[in-house]
């Protein structure tokens, strides 16, 4: 078995969901390649042949792959997908705009959000938001597949995989890039973080969530929102936590104001502990809640940031 | 323009499942079905667009059982002119519904086609995709912004870090994300109304099409239980809590 892991880019660089992907690969099995496409994307060539347990890593470098559009990357994969069994990516906004233009060209099914693996053609992953887990068999010859990064340790950069240029040059007259405004902070990414704290329609406005800012520096942690407090604008769109936000699994996550509706659980309930504050004691979020404290999150949080 | 929307029945988005007692599946036995939310926001953006004079006629269209006729009524009510309906009652996967999806594109020839982006049953999120390779057309998914202009549309998408906006050639595939619009609700006129407005009822079979996918659904479980945990009264109580018991800070 051979398996082409897609990378993930963020801004250029490898981003981190890929040393997850490389561990769900190797749970199936078989040699690893890794493709990275994009324009000027030699450091995260590089980053990825750093990757423990990596065969070799494949470059593809040029303007048509720049924002990794759909269009030429499904036509890049389709030219390479021949030489392998398995073709993996994580379960990002990328992976999922890319991957199932691929299965469809190859007339296979897609399995997404693949969260185990039981063996190289069966795998388990969450349907109804995550209330049910099924376990799918693909007698498919090719297997597409998008790895949701919480149900797989990461692969060590330790490696020194050989890196070799991919001359693949697709024609792209569809679609091009117009703009992208990319949230800058200095906090970690969503989905990588050990610690998150969320904040939903209780924090009011977009201004209270600098309430969640203090106890964040102190704690390292990423911020989010549920989907109420983003359709809201309090906060932007890569912030919501859920059925169709970001999965999170941290070591602690924290829910402030959050009611705990099922679509919300879906994106958090299997953080290793989470924490409910909320002035409604019978808000679902108790129900899922390591440690509920029930009161008003404006005399809590302040509270908390200084006891830190 | 043409605008083509594709729904889907699935069970209400307020509904907790069960899992079957034999794991076959989870259990939809007099469950409330709806149409997907992410349909129905697709379904009022086709809408809009027809108020707005882009587009000159909005057809809906359903792969499904005999009762999904019933999405496909909503999609009258909102607002869609005619309707298809695909009936099957094989387990429709993402990859049969696109094959299918493209034959229809294919016979109506629409600007636009409007889905989706993921349907809250099997939260797949590959329909639309797999429509665009298939029809070899450009896609624009996880929209929360279509600008149609001319003779190309502008998607803005929410992507994992941000935004990011593309310039498509029509005819396009666009997927919906939950802030493209706020749905309106049908009301009880146009509901009526909706009873009138042509409906065709076609089979895979006539589309040349196999329902019929490689992958088999093994068995299906409920995940693990959280146990739920204890109530804390204060802010010192929890910082100790996670300090010396749950040892996460
Ligand atoms: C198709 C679909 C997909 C969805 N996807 C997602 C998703 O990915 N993520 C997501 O989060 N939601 C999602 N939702 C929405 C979800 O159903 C809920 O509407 C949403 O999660 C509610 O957000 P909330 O808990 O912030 O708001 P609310 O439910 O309004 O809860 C606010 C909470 O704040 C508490 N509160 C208010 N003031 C205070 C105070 N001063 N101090 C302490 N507590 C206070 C209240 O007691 C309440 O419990 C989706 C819905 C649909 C239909």
């Amino acid at each position: 078995m051979s398996i082409l892991v897609l990378a993930d880019l963020h801004e250029g660089q490898l981003a981190g969901a890929t040393a997850h992907v490389v561990v769900a690969a190797q749970a199936i099995g078989g040699d690893i390649d890794i493709l990275v496409a994009g324009e000027g994307v030699q450091a995260a060539a590089d980053a990825a042949a750093r990757l423990d347990g990596v065969n070799k890593v494949r470059v593809a470098d040029n303007a048509v792959y720049a924002h990794q559009l759909a269009e030429p990357m499904g036509a890049l994969l389709v030219a390479l997908a021949d030489d392998y069994s398995h073709v993996l990516a994580s379960a990002s906004t990328t992976g999922k705009n890319v991957l199932p233009r691929l299965a469809a060209l190859k007339d296979v099914s897609q399995l997404s959000d693949v969260l185990g693996v039981e063996s190289a053609d069966t795998f388990l992953r969450p349907i109804y938001a995550g209330n049910a887990i099924a376990t799918v068999k693909s007698d498919d010859a090719l297997k597409v597949i998008t790895v949701r990064t919480t149900g797989f340790d990461a692969v060590g950069s330790s490696g020194s995989a050989t890196i070799e240029a991919v001359d693949t040059v697709v024609e792209n007259t569809q679609s091009s890039f117009v703009k992208q405004e990319l949230a800058q902070s200095d906090r970690p990414e969503l989905g990588g973080a050990k610690v998150v704290i969320s904040g939903g329609r209780g924090m009011g406005n977009g201004e209270n969530f600098k309430l969640l800012n203090g106890i964040a520096d102190k704690l390292g942690a990423a911020i989010g929102a549920s989907r109420a407090a983003v359709d809201a604008g309090f906060v932007p769109n890569d912030m919501q936590v859920g059925q169709t936000g970001k999965i999170v699994a941290p070591d602690l996550y924290i829910a402030v104001g959050i009611s705990g509706a099922i679509q919300h659980l879906a994106g958090m309930k299997d953080s290793k502990v989470i924490v409910a504050i909320n002035k409604d004691d019978e808000a679902p979020i108790f129900q899922v809640a390591d440690y509920g404290l029930v009161g008003d999150l404006f005399e809590i949080l302040p509270e908390l940031e200084s006891k830190l | 323009m043409k605008i083509l929307v594709a729904v889907k029945r699935v069970i209400d988005y307020n509904v907790k499942i069960r899992v079957k007692a034999d794991h076959s599946d989870v259990d939809l036995t007099n469950v409330k079905m709806a149409m997907n939310p992410f349909c129905e926001i697709a379904v009022e953006e086709a809408v809009r667009l027809k108020e707005k004079g882009v587009a000159t006629e909005v057809v809906a269209v359903t792969v499904g059982p005999k009762a999904a006729q019933e999405q496909l009524r909503t999609a009258l009510a909102l607002g869609a002119d005619r309707a298809i309906h695909i009936e099957t009652d094989e387990r429709a996967e993402s990859l049969a519904v696109a094959k299918l999806l493209a034959k229809v594109v294919d016979e109506e020839q629409p600007g636009l086609v409007i889905l989706g982006k993921q349907a809250i049953d099997t939260d797949n999120n590959q329909t639309g995709q797999m429509l665009a390779a298939l029809t070899n057309l450009p896609q624009g998914t996880f929209a929360s912004e279509v600008a149609v202009d001319g003779d190309k549309v502008n998607v803005t998408r929410e992507i994992d870090g941000g935004l990011q906006t593309v310039a498509l050639t029509l005819p396009a595939i666009v997927t919906t994300d939950l802030r493209l619009n706020e749905p309106r609700y049908a009301k009880l006129p146009d509901i009526m109304k909706a009873k009138k407005k042509p409906l065709d009822v076609k089979t895979p079979a006539d589309y040349g099409v196999e329902v019929a996918s490689k992958v088999t659904l093994l068995k299906v479980e409920s995940p693990a239980e959280r146990k739920g945990g204890i109530k804390v009264a204060s802010v010192d109580e929890l910082i100790d809590k996670l300090k010396n018991e749950a040892k996460v800070l």
